[in-house]
């Protein structure tokens, strides 16, 4: 079964529920070998185009190529993708072996051959020992191991990834991470892996697809979208937790003044704009765009402080400081004037709280 | 007031002591809620049971097991495996309800499984599907006579489109009654699998799907592995319904000879000739033969995979 693709192309992707569309339009074109990840919000469009692809979901409209062939008409038994689910998905009833077998089984694999290949995805998962163990048996993270196994022993062309971290706990996440990076690394399979983490999709992507309400509202690499958020949307959902809603005092092609606030334009601007800043930014000290805070909460976190202050407009401001900080004092913070992204006012925000 | 206190503290452990050690054992006292339900078992199937057990290994003086088989404690046991008449009903009977209790079983599940989904009507087929269920036997076995009988609509219609000469008997035979423990225990079956297979999560098969298995082998290697037992327990209630038939073995059926079930024997036993230790043998040959029938489905049953099917529990 060779798997190598070229490349794997959505036209114009749809599909709408009862008339609601959950994913319009959708253009994204994969390269083989590709780690793409779809980030965004819950009901974004994400999952549902992780389905589109998988064929678990029709299509409204809109095709998929896989190189020269049309893809979207096929039944999901004949596409030759391995699926990773959200909640693995293990067949209960077979043991660790059964289940990474049960591709090859139906592809009518050789006993040797499909053997052979099932040891070499049960070390690559590190789960020779759990080889005979049914699934009840497995911890979280193995039952993930196992599923991941499952999907790749087939070398498809294209791997999807529904949430597939989502139900661990957080060490165990950071683990499994860098587990689908080595084995991504190691075989170089196409993937698609969809997420509302952006730190998952920052360390494991070549490249995102940010979606909101089913539409696209930014492709890059993963350095692009943190330091360049196409809008505001993407800026919030980032990690620009900051966002201060100000009169524009001037606008000098791609630098804006916001009453005291020196920033970067990233679009067109009305009479109010939002200067969107990352906690990460600010430093305690004297510099460019120089404010007074007063700090109110303060909670440790090892080598930095994440603080919550207010300005003296009665804006409050996130940052993270490493300077020991007490509530109640007041300090001077500073941002650099290209990390202030303006967008304008009016243009959507990132949900409050993001995972 | 000190030692008060301390005496009302100790006394207040000693009860959580107590508390404690039979919950080590495994008890609570909320336990006794159980207590009616207990009472009502025992009253309504627990003492009858045994009376009917004891009852039955005291023949009645002067009945016809005693006259041939002695007055030993199983002559009625012994009257009933000797007289094919009697004995025959087991097998009329088993033929009767094992065809019928697998049939609706076996085609409970094709339904269900169309079932599962979400879609428009699904309600109204359901119902439709389960109405009978609401029917008592009675009134099936009289819209069987109506409907299959020699002058019914089928047979009139058969007749007038020519493909019977003469009315085909449907009723008052084998198939009569069959079609009745159909009619009556196929909703009851359907509802069970039905709930069996909602019990199993739905993207096993779509992982299925992704790994190459078409909708046969999904079924074959998937779903029916984790609906198997749920299918053993449904088709011994079926069988157990099934093997209790009355009503309408009498009244579609042939109940002298091809349909005379073990419950019409009972029935002749006890209100025809009065010999109630005679009927309450018969009664416990039956319970012995459903026991033996889900023994065996049970045996089967222990074999398969039995545990979580990921559903929504």
């Amino acid at each position: 079964m060779s798997s190598r693709i070229s490349e794997l192309r959505l036209e114009k992707v749809s599909r709408s529920f009862g008339g609601v569309p959950a994913l319009d339009g959708f253009d994204l074109t994969i390269k083989g070998g590709e780690f793409v990840a779809l980030l965004g919000p819950s009901g974004c469009g994400k999952s549902t185009a992780l389905n589109c692809l998988a064929g678990l979901l029709p299509l409204s409209g809109g095709s998929i190529w896989l190189d020269d062939k049309r893809i979207d008409t096929v039944p999901p038994e004949q596409r030759g993708f391995g699926m990773v689910f959200q909640n693995y998905a293990l067949f209960p009833h077979m043991s660790v072996r059964g289940n990474i077998a049960f591709g090859l089984r139906m592809a009518r694999v050789g006993k040797a051959e499909a053997q052979r290949r099932v040891d070499e995805a049960l070390s690559l998962v590190q789960l020779v020992d759990h080889a005979e163990k049914f699934p009840g048996q497995l911890s979280g993270g193995q039952q993930q191991r196992v599923a991941i196994a499952r999907a790749i022993v087939l070398e498809p062309s294209l791997v999807l990834m529904d949430e597939p971290l989502s139900n661990l706990d957080a060490k165990l996440r950071l683990e499994m991470r860098t587990e689908i990076k080595r084995i991504h690394q190691t075989l170089g399979l196409t993937t698609v892996y969809v997420t509302h983490d952006q730190e998952e999709a920052l360390s494991l992507a070549d490249r995102l697809v940010l979606l909101r309400d089913g539409r696209v509202q930014q492709i890059g690499a993963p350095e692009d979208v943190y330091t360049e958020p196409a809008n505001r949307f993407v800026a919030g959902f980032m990690g620009y937790r900051n966002e201060l809603e100000l009169p524009v005092t001037s606008v000098a092609d791609k630098s804006v003044v916001l009453g005291d606030l020196n920033g970067t334009r990233r679009e067109d601007l009305g009479q109010v704009a939002v200067a969107a800043i990352r906690p990460e930014d600010f430093t305690v000290g004297d510099g460019p765009n120089a404010m007074e805070v007063d700090v109110e909460v303060v909670e440790y976190q090892g080598r930095e402080q994440a603080v919550q202050a207010r300005t003296a407009s009665g804006e409050q401001l996130h940052l993270r400081a490493v300077a020991r900080l007490a509530p109640g004092d007041r300090v001077t913070v500073s941002v650099p004037p290209e990390r202030v992204l303006v967008f304008a006012a009016d243009s959507p925000a990132a949900p409050e709280k993001v995972a | 007031m000190a030692t008060q206190a301390g005496a009302a503290a100790s006394v207040a452990d000693a009860r959580m002591a107590l508390r404690h050690r039979l919950a080590d054992r495994g008890l609570d006292r909320t336990l006794l809620l159980l207590l009616p339900a207990v009472i009502f078992i025992v009253a309504l199937f627990i003492y009858p049971f045994v009376y009917g057990l004891q009852l039955s290994f005291q023949p009645q003086p002067g009945s016809e097991a005693v006259q041939q088989y002695g007055s030993g404690p199983f002559a009625d046991y012994h009257n009933f495996f000797a007289d094919p008449y009697l004995r025959n009903t087991i097998w009329t009977t088993l033929k009767l309800s094992l065809p019928g209790a697998l049939f609706n079983v076996i085609a409970s599940v094709p339904i269900a499984y169309r079932m599962r989904g979400r879609f428009r009507g699904k309600r109204t087929i359901t119902t439709i599907l389960v109405v009978p269920i609401t029917l008592g036997t009675v009134l099936t076995a009289e819209g069987l006579l109506a409907f299959m009988g020699p002058t019914g609509w089928l047979n009139r219609l058969l007749l007038d489109v020519g493909i019977v000469d003469h009315p085909v008997r449907f009723t008052h035979n084998y198939w009569g009654v069959l079609f009745s423990l159909i009619i009556s225990g196929f909703p009851f079956a359907f509802l069970l699998t039905l709930s069996y297979l909602s019990g199993i999560d739905p993207t096993l098969e779509r992982a299925a799907a992704t790994l190459g298995a078409g909708w046969w082998q999904r079924f074959r290697h998937i779903t029916l592995p984790l609906l198997a037992p749920g299918l053993g327990i449904t088709f011994c209630l079926s069988f157990v319904l099934a093997f209790s038939v009355f009503p309408s073995a009498i009244m579609v059926g042939d109940p002298s000879r091809q349909t005379r079930v073990i419950s019409i024997a009972a029935f002749h036993a006890a209100f025809e000739q009065y010999d109630y230790s005679m009927a309450s043998a018969i009664a416990m040959i039956m319970g012995a033969v459903e026991l033996i029938v889900i023994g065996l489905v049970l045996g089967w049953r222990s074999r398969l995979y039995r545990g979580a099917t990921g559903g929504k529990g």
